[in-house]
């Protein structure tokens, strides 16, 4: 095995800049910052190259087969003489996957960054945050072990909360990254039940040995999992099941996914990098990491299916109703996680059966570059009209000639038209799906279509519709550093979709032959065409069409544009259940009941001695008939009583 | 004409008389009132003590001794209580008790 | 090393002090004494580990015995295990940080100084003590100065938080002091009692005697550490006391509770400790989901944190509760973590309130722009104590609950699943405060004109922030000095069980 130790320098590098530029930044080099972490990320990045050439071509697979490697292991906290916490490094096909995007994808927001953030007052906060994040998600994908995973899992969710919180003197913005830190609390509460019970039944931590362990139908801890049962479901299915809750948090999918589309309250440039193209996919990492665990338990995998394809298909029909165009993305962005998430959910494990896994990362692996490119591109926009309301843009096709293209390539991606990037990973997942589930496949199937109908319709809003009437002083299309990460990505959306994934990243670790069956993808490419033939017609130029249609729709369109009310149900619950009904009784028995007590016991005391306290009057009489009464007394008690 | 007046007889007048003087120590405010009740309690212990010892032991004279201390002792009394009296008048303009009610609580 | 240093040096600091004239002389001679105070509590871990180094396996090292009366068999008995070096490191953090906030105190500044280090005195004579007579000893000199540093110091209702404290603490004493006697009476060595810790340990209680006295050697040393429904005096003490007293508060003799329940009542009375741990659970997890819920409704800073601490000392007895290696040792890495995080939190609470002049959530915003410094220290506090990785509040939750969840039972179950609900709560009280204090829009003009830390304040934060980073990324330090004190425990669980 060659010598991989130099991977933990990819984490380090960031973690050093983070604190390099949070203590000292906005002091000594305030302006230098922006350039420091772009230099320092972008080395990180070109290791995670170097990483990904050496692991792939040269020395990675061992007899056909791609083989894991732990170069760095080191015991953090040792719970108990089985269980501990490492903090490693793991070397297999999908974290060098995860290296690549992650660094490439940072390095394309840090180069934005330079122009977009440029004259912001906390310029080396912002760089010193994306470097925490950076770090952060590093650390995560690059775990050997659950616990590990956790902890840069919470990581990942405070950076982001700094990040969505960076305009911090906006209630708006604070509220939505409240928001976001405590929906993923939420979920990784599930997270950590879900540790605590896989953890218990594998007597482990560790990914390697825990995976060893629950998947041999032999072992003694697989069978402890299986026999104990809570409620009819045994301890796998719920440890499994709770897992990927903490997953379903931080990956947007239904019920948790209320703080992505608040979350794009953050600069622009931090929601391609979190919300688009890696945070967010976290979740399909860990269910990734834990997949053959999965594979076997049917129940968990069927939760991970249902759940994933129906956000799809929510916030598909949301996005087509929304007019932030920040908010489109990220119901995009949910839409098109929740195809990774089911086709995780409908692959099995190993060989052709392991299709599924394979085109969920492929997806994954196209998906970060147009769909961070889409969130530059709007960055660039928004940069232009100081806007997010598509109802103030339009017509900027020539003002903003090469956001316009890229941003073109990168919504053909995602509508997936052969032969961009989308087309090919949305293939293969369509294909899993036909496969094993039908009616999760006829979802899909709907939502690509969908797909290509609300992108066109962000498309046309941007950039066609009416004319640009720009108005204030300086209006361009951002600086050269704004323009560059646009066009290395566009190319990259164009390109990525050649890159034989199939051939490394499997679940087995064996190599797979696909290739594109011409036939089935007429079905889905016509569908994406239709959406975008519809979305030209309503919305290429200025016509009351749209405004018709979706007054037919009445009372759905309403729904979905109030995003379903499940906002509503959130803050109905939240305000109206837990803080009056617990906070506030906790607070009010505490108060006067429990402390109350307290102050009773006092009370009686206090009134006790006041009652003494009375008899000492001061009064020499009285004094004198206590006396007398207590000699006669006495004198009753002598004579008489005691014989 | 002495021998028919009992023990018993002289024991009621020394009863009647402490009961006066508790009666008038409880209810007279006026503190030489007090003092004076307090003189009639002593006394009628006195005259226990003389009833006793004349009439149960005649050859001891212990009773006598008692007595006489005690009458003793009541001048001493008498003579602190009333200089107590006199300051508590030079401080309170007052003699009686409940004025001076400031060791309470 | 000699152990009595630590109860010495103090002392001669507490009486210097008594002798200087001046703001200014008396706050050098108070940090000089503390700052010995911490490299001595630094030199006393380096020591230990010498000690275990070179193959030292008795219980307890540095120890030293001598008779203090003899009629009752009193020992002057110090010694120290892994447990009480954590606990006497941790003294000294928040001795050294609360004496640096209190740098510009003007009233009475010599007594204020002279109560805290005399605080300081009796928390380490606490921890090293062996001998249970001692220990209650030290336990009463801790208790007093809080009295007066709260009646005298504080601000609000101070003279009944400070009475109320003062008698519910010492109605602990006094349920202690009867579990302490119950020890002692059933002791029997050659015909006479024994308060040593070392020499109980060894010989079995009978079984109904720890039955009748665990109860008030635990709920004593419970009201300590905010035992539910014991707690009430944590709020209003403590949003009385004025900062460093808060800081010594929270930080040292809420500690001492949780120690002595481990030290005295758990690893003296096991048996007892088998019998009754559903109710330290049953209690435990109340005041943790209970004390969350009731921080959430909190509108002054001051009670945020108290409330909260609540919900963590609980953390602590639910370890102490589970009864399982690992869960026990989470509760001494939480009682370190929350002593340092919690003093944190009241510092920077003090650091903000003595420029704005309010401690109300909804009075306060933006603070962030005006005053980074300080904003960021609170922000940190608060980000420990929602346990945040990195900080060491997220090592001590984590243990308790992996702990925890060793204990197979299912009200055990029960009980953890709850204590891992209420991080969530606690994400959500702590947003609250911070979202609307440090971030959002400045909401009062005067806080344009507000200057940052002091160099004072800055060197008080960062000696506490260093003490948490130091648990929170590198944990296995604390954690191995630990586990032998627990295993020893442990140990003691394990045979009470054999003995059932």
């Amino acid at each position: 095995m060659n010598n991989y130790s130099y991977i933990s320098l990819i984490p380090l590098l960031p973690i050093a800049t983070f604190l390099l530029l949070g203590l000292f930044g906005r002091k000594y080099f305030s302006s230098l910052s922006g350039i420091i972490g772009t230099l320092s990320l972008s080395v990180s990045a070109f290791l995670s190259i170097l990483t990904a050439y050496k692991y792939f071509f040269v020395d990675g697979k061992v007899n056909g087969v791609f083989q894991q490697i732990i170069p760095l292991k080191y015991t953090w906290l040792q719970f108990s003489p089985t269980i501990s916490i490492d903090m490693g490094i793991v070397v297999d096909p999908l974290s060098v996957m995860m290296l690549v995007v992650i660094t490439f994808v940072s390095l394309m927001v840090h180069v934005f960054s330079l122009g977009y953030m440029k004259g912001e007052e906390r310029f080396a906060t912002y760089y010193a945050f994306l470097s925490l994040f950076t770090f952060s998600m590093l650390g995560l994908v690059l775990s050997t072990n659950i616990f590990q995973m956790y902890m840069f899992w919470e990581l990942v969710g405070v950076s982001s909360f700094l990040l969505i919180g960076y305009y911090f003197d906006k209630p708006s913005a604070v509220a939505a990254a409240k928001k976001a830190f405590i929906v993923t609390r939420f979920a990784d509460l599930g997270f950590l039940i879900g540790i605590l019970i896989l953890a218990f039944h594998a007597e482990t931590l560790d990914f390697q040995t825990l995976i060893a362990r629950l998947t041999d139908p032999q072992s003694s801890q697989i069978l402890s999992s299986v026999t104990s049962s809570l409620f009819g479901v045994s301890a796998l299915t719920w440890g499994l099941t709770l897992v990927f809750m903490g997953g379903a948090g931080k990956s947007a999918m239904f019920p948790l996914h209320i703080w992505l589309p608040d979350a794009m309250e953050g600069p622009t440039p931090v929601s391609a990098l979190i919300h688009a193209a890696t945070m967010v996919v976290a979740g399909v990492y860990l269910v990734a990491r834990l997949f053959p665990v999965y594979c076997f338990d049917v129940s968990a995998l069927q939760v991970v299916t249902y759940v994933g394809a129906f956000s799809a298909l929510l916030a598909a029909v949301i996005a087509c109703t929304q007019t932030d165009i920040k908010r489109v993305l990220a119901y995009s962005t949910m839409s098109q996680i929740g195809y990774m998430m089911f086709s995780l959910g409908v692959s099995k494990y190993g060989g052709e059966e392991g299709l599924g896994y394979m085109a969920s990362l492929f997806h994954l692996f196209t998906h970060a570059f147009f769909k961070s490119l889409l969130f530059l591109g709007a960055g660039s926009v928004i940069h232009m009209v100081h806007s997010n309301e598509m109802k103030d843009m339009g017509g900027l096709r020539k003002h903003m000639p090469i956001t316009h293209i890229t941003f073109l390539i990168a919504c053909l991606a995602i509508a997936g038209i052969p032969p961009f990037a989308g087309f090919f990973s949305k293939e293969e997942i369509l294909l899993a799906a036909f496969h094993s589930n039908k009616l999760v496949f006829f979802v899909a199937l709907f939502t690509s279509g969908l797909t290509a109908f609300y992108m066109f319709r962000l498309y046309y809003s941007i950039f066609w519709k009416k004319a640009a009437h720009l108005h204030g002083e300086h209006h361009d299309e951002g600086t050269f550093t704004m323009k560059i990460p646009l066009v290395i990505l566009g190319a990259c959306a164009l390109l990525v979709g050649f890159v034989p994934i199939s051939q490394f990243i499997t679940s087995d670790g064996i190599g797979l032959e696909t290739h594109i069956d011409v036939i089935f993808s007429i079905t889905p490419v016509a569908l994406a065409i239709a959406g975008i033939l519809l979305a030209t017609s309503l919305y290429k130029n200025e016509n009351d069409r749209p405004i018709k249609i979706s007054l037919a729709f009445g009372k759905f369109y309403e729904a979905a544009h109030k995003k379903f009310y499940i906002d509503e149900v959130y803050l109905f619950i939240i305000q109206k259940i837990i803080f009056n009904l617990i906070g506030r009784p906790a607070a009010w028995i505490d108060k006067n009941i429990v402390d109350g007590l307290m102050n009773l016991l006092a009370f009686i005391t206090a009134e006790f001695s006041e009652f003494f306290k009375g008899l000492q009057s001061g009064k020499v009489q009285s004094y004198a008939l206590y006396f007398f009464a207590g000699i006669f007394g006495l004198a009753v008690l002598f004579i008489y009583l005691v014989k | 004409m002495i021998n028919e007046i009992t023990l018993t007889d002289i024991l009621f007048v020394s009863t009647a008389l402490f009961f006066i003087g508790v009666y008038g120590f409880f209810t007279r405010r006026n503190m030489i009132t007090m003092l004076m009740s307090i003189e009639l309690i002593l006394n009628s212990v006195n005259i226990n003590f003389v009833a006793f010892n004349k009439y149960l032991f005649p050859q001891h004279l212990d009773g006598i001794f008692f007595t006489i201390f005690i009458i003793t002792i009541a001048a001493a009394e008498a003579a602190v209580a009333i200089a107590i009296i006199i300051n508590l008048y030079r401080s309170h303009r007052s003699i009686d008790v409940e004025d001076a009610s400031e060791l309470k609580y | 090393m000699n152990l009595s240093l630590l109860i010495i040096l103090p002392f001669i600091t507490a009486i210097v002090i008594l002798f200087c004239n001046g703001l200014k002389q008396v706050r050098t001679v108070a940090l000089i004494g503390s700052a010995v105070q911490l490299i001595m509590a630094i030199m006393l871990l380096i020591q230990y580990w010498n000690e275990r180094a070179i193959g030292n396996i008795s219980q307890m090292v540095f120890e030293y015995s001598c008779v203090w009366f003899a009629p009752l068999n009193i020992n002057f008995h110090i010694g120290v295990d892994g447990i009480s070096v954590a606990m006497i490191l941790l003294t000294a953090f928040v001795v050294i940080a609360g004496v640096l906030v209190s740098w510009t105190m003007e009233t009475l500044n010599k007594e204020f100084f002279f109560l805290l280090i005399f605080l300081s005195m009796g928390a380490y004579g606490f921890f090293i003590s062996l001998d249970l007579f001692t220990l209650f000893f030290f336990l009463e000199v801790a208790v007093i100065p809080k009295f007066l540093l709260i009646g005298i110091w504080g601000s609000g209702k101070k003279e009944y938080s400070a009475m109320k404290l003062a008698l519910m603490l010492m109605g602990g004493s006094a349920l202690v002091f009867v579990g302490l006697s119950g020890l002692y009476f059933n002791t029997n060595i050659n015909g006479t009692h024994s308060f040593d810790v070392m020499q109980i340990s060894k010989m079995h209680i009978p079984l109904e005697a720890q039955l009748l006295f665990f109860p008030f050697a635990f709920v004593g040393f419970g009201i300590f550490t905010a035992l539910f429904p014991f707690h009430t005096w944590v709020p209003d003490g403590h949003s009385s006391a004025p900062t460093a007293a808060s800081m010594f508060l929270a930080g040292i003799s809420m500690k001492l509770g949780g120690y002595g329940c481990l030290r005295v009542a758990t690893y003296l009375m096991p048996d007892a400790a088998h019998a009754y741990s559903w109710v330290i659970i049953l209690l435990a997890t109340i005041a943790i989901i209970y004390g969350a819920f009731a921080t959430m409704m909190q509108t002054d800073l001051k009670y945020i944190n108290a409330y909260s601490s609540v919900s963590h000392c609980g953390f602590v007895l639910l370890g102490i509760g589970m009864l399982t290696q690992t869960s026990i040792t989470g509760a001494v890495l939480q009682m370190v973590s929350h002593g340092l995080m919690t003093a944190l939190f009241f510092a920077a609470i003090g650091m903000i309130y003595s420029r704005t002049h309010t401690r109300m959530v909804e009075q306060l915003g933006g603070l962030l722009k005006v005053i980074p410094f300080i904003s960021s220290v609170f922000v940190i506090a608060g980000l420990c104590s929602l346990g945040l990785p990195g900080f060491s509040g997220f090592v001590a939750e984590m243990t308790v609950f992996m702990g925890s969840w060793q204990n197979p039972d299912t009200m055990y179950r029960t009980a953890t699943i709850l204590a891992c609900a209420s991080i969530v709560v606690t994400a959500v009280y702590i947003l609250r405060a911070a979202g609307k204090t440090v971030m959002g829009p400045i909401t009062d003009e005067h806080y344009f004109h507000l200057t940052d830390a002091t160099w004072n304040e800055k060197l008080a934060a960062i000696i506490l922030i260093t003490g948490i980073v130091a648990i929170g990324v590198a944990p296995f330090w604390l954690n191995d000095l630990v586990t032998p004190g627990t295993e020893q425990i442990m140990q003691q669980l394990a045979q009470a069980i054999s003995l059932k």
